[in-house]
């Protein structure tokens, strides 16, 4: 391939370099004023009851809302057919009845965070492979990114949001956690409380293998996975 | 979302005739999606993108596990973690719900059907990013060249393809002697494991007797009670504990006098060939002897006769001399 030339030092007389992309950019810098006087600003410009989550929700959501509209009004041939429109569909999550347009082609993960702004819900790899976006349904768990909204109509739903009890409490897994140091980066944690939650209510009192066993199906970049054990371990016969 | 799929028409039949009728009118143009882990990474990779897909997932004749006198009948729909906690497949054959608990993940054993599992393509990763290979209908393979990262691909048997099967129930269902119920347009027709996994001498773009283009679909697993409660073995290599598919895996039913004499025994190996591959060299040498440490050395010995390894997957031939002896020492316990 032509291209590995570029980390030669020789410089490869003779030899084709691919266009740089960058070539078509100018090197002037983007933006070279913004209006008004960034400095000067009153710090006010943030209501100061505003917690840090609300407002990032609220940046995620108009960037949705931004994003969303480009896909209703572009003029795709695909969209406009009638066989792939979003129809009206109920789903039971959590114990709550949503009713919401969805698409056939629209996953559980992208429902639960984006129409329905639960964002407990991660999504890792969106591919089934890491565990980030696991919720229980019917019972089982399963991977949300994987899944397609369509086909859990009639399922009963839960999210991490609907794991500690209507009060406020932990569920003694999500206590263990805590107790045990579980979470680093705490990316994985929603998917791991599922994980352990089903396997607690199918069976109270696991070895730790079986508890390996059910919380393979998370991944955990930290490398905390000792740590989620003993989590587990610490809220069993608490359930 | 950076993996949006392509826009494509869901349908959700009731009956197994309603899918039959989809499947025949539509043909190529349907994707039958039973768990849908798999098929959903084709789509966001968009390596696929059909028209329609199909949902079975509301067919009630495609589900449960039943005893049906001579043979036990599996649907096809039945997830793996129903195989691996049924009490029925436990008893009759163990190494089917061991191989079951082995697969993927919890999540994806949850979903994941035992159809799904035996039907779905090979893990080659050109071809599953859509390099224009033999498999995909082009002239040339990625996989065996001299740079080419071939570690997972074929010891034996590679014809132009080096792809391998990636199914952890497979070599268990041959060597159970399972044969498969394949619907088209709603006629029912019963195939032979050993028929019903087709290599690329056969046919190179697909892996079973299940056709897309001629809508194909697979109904029920049989398996007959030859060996039923017979002694069984299964194990699986693979670089990681959970999620990952097998670099070699072995499934062995056996037959032993009360003397540790062994009587009868079929053994078989996955991700080595582009079908499972039974060792039919082994088998004939321990027939007839008693497991022994003498027999293990020439089992290691005899079980990859006549492999071809490709540049990076030399490993694969004393790992699957190593499960073939592990498998049939197992007997001695």
């Amino acid at each position: 391939m032509s291209w590995e030339v570029r980390n030669a030092t020789s410089g490869g007389v003779g030899m084709m370099l691919p266009p740089d992309p960058a070539d078509d950019y100018s090197t002037e810098p983007a933006t070279r004023e913004i209006a008004g006087n960034i400095l000067g600003e009153p710090e006010s410009w943030r209501l100061p009851e505003m917690s840090r989550r609300a407002f990032l929700r609220g940046v995620v959501c108009s960037g949705v809302v931004i994003a969303s509209s480009g896909y209703l009004f572009s003029s795709s041939k695909a969209q406009a057919s009638p066989r792939h429109a979003e129809k009206l569909i109920t789903l039971n999550i959590n114990g709550k009845v949503h009713r919401l347009d969805v698409a056939p082609n629209e996953t559980l993960a992208h429902t639960i965070r984006y129409k329905l702004g639960m964002t407990g819900t991660k999504v890792g790899c969106n591919r089934a492979e890491c565990g980030a976006c696991t919720v229980i349904i019917d019972g089982q768990t399963e991977y949300s990114c994987s899944t397609l909204t369509m086909r859990v109509q009639n399922k009963q739903i839960r999210t991490i949001e609907g794991i500690a009890s209507a009060t406020g409490g932990l569920h003694p897994v999500q206590q263990g956690f805590i107790d045990e140091l579980g979470p680093q980066c705490g990316f994985c944690t929603p998917g791991q409380v599922m994980s352990a939650v089903a396997l607690l209510e199918k069976n109270p009192n696991p070895t730790v293998d079986e508890v390996r066993y059910a919380l393979s199906g998370n991944l955990c970049r930290c490398g905390a996975y000792d740590h989620y054990l003993k989590g587990v371990m610490r809220a069993v016969g608490r359930v | 979302m950076t993996d949006m799929m392509h826009a494509f028409e869901l349908v959700q039949p009731q009956t197994l005739d309603e899918a039959s009728d989809l499947l025949k009118k539509h043909k190529g143009d349907a994707w039958v999606i039973a768990g849908g882990y798999d098929s959903l990474d084709w789509f966001k990779d968009r390596v696929m993108r059909p028209e329609m897909v199909v949902d079975i997932t509301q067919i009630s004749e495609l589900y449960g596990i039943s005893d049906q006198g001579d043979h036990l009948a599996i649907g096809a729909m039945t997830t793996l973690t129903e195989i691996a906690e049924s009490a029925l497949i436990r008893e009759a054959f163990p190494a089917l719900a061991t191989a079951a608990s082995r697969i993927a993940s919890p999540q994806i054993r949850n979903v994941g059907t035992i159809g799904g599992n035996i039907c779905q393509d090979t893990r080659c990763s050109y071809y599953r990013d859509g390099f224009p290979c033999y498999r995909a209908g082009g002239n040339t393979c990625y996989a065996n060249t001299p740079t080419a990262m071939n570690r997972e691909h074929t010891l034996f048997e590679a014809k132009r393809c080096v792809a391998v099967t990636p199914s952890d129930a497979a070599p268990v269902l041959s060597v159970l002697d399972a044969e498969m119920v394949i619907s088209r347009a709603g006629k029912l027709r019963t195939v032979k494991a050993a028929d019903f996994f087709v290599g690329p001498e056969i046919d190179i773009e697909r892996m079973t007797a299940v056709e897309r283009d001629k809508g194909d679909l697979l109904v029920q697993i049989k398996i007959p009670k030859t060996w039923a409660g017979s002694k069984q073995y299964f194990e699986k290599a693979a670089d990681r504990q959970a999620w990952d598919f097998a670099l070699v895996n072995v499934a062995m039913a056996a037959k032993v006098a009360p003397d540790g004499t062994i009587e009868k025994l079929q053994i078989a190996c996955g991700a080595v060939q582009c079908t499972p591959r039974r060792l039919s060299n082994v088998e004939d040498l321990v027939v007839g002897e008693k497991p022994s440490e003498d027999l293990g050395v020439l089992i290691e010995r005899v079980a990859s006769q006549g492999a071809k390894p490709l540049n990076y997957n030399h490993f694969k031939i004393p790992l699957l001399g190593k499960l073939a002896r592990r498998a049939v020492r197992s007997l001695s316990a």
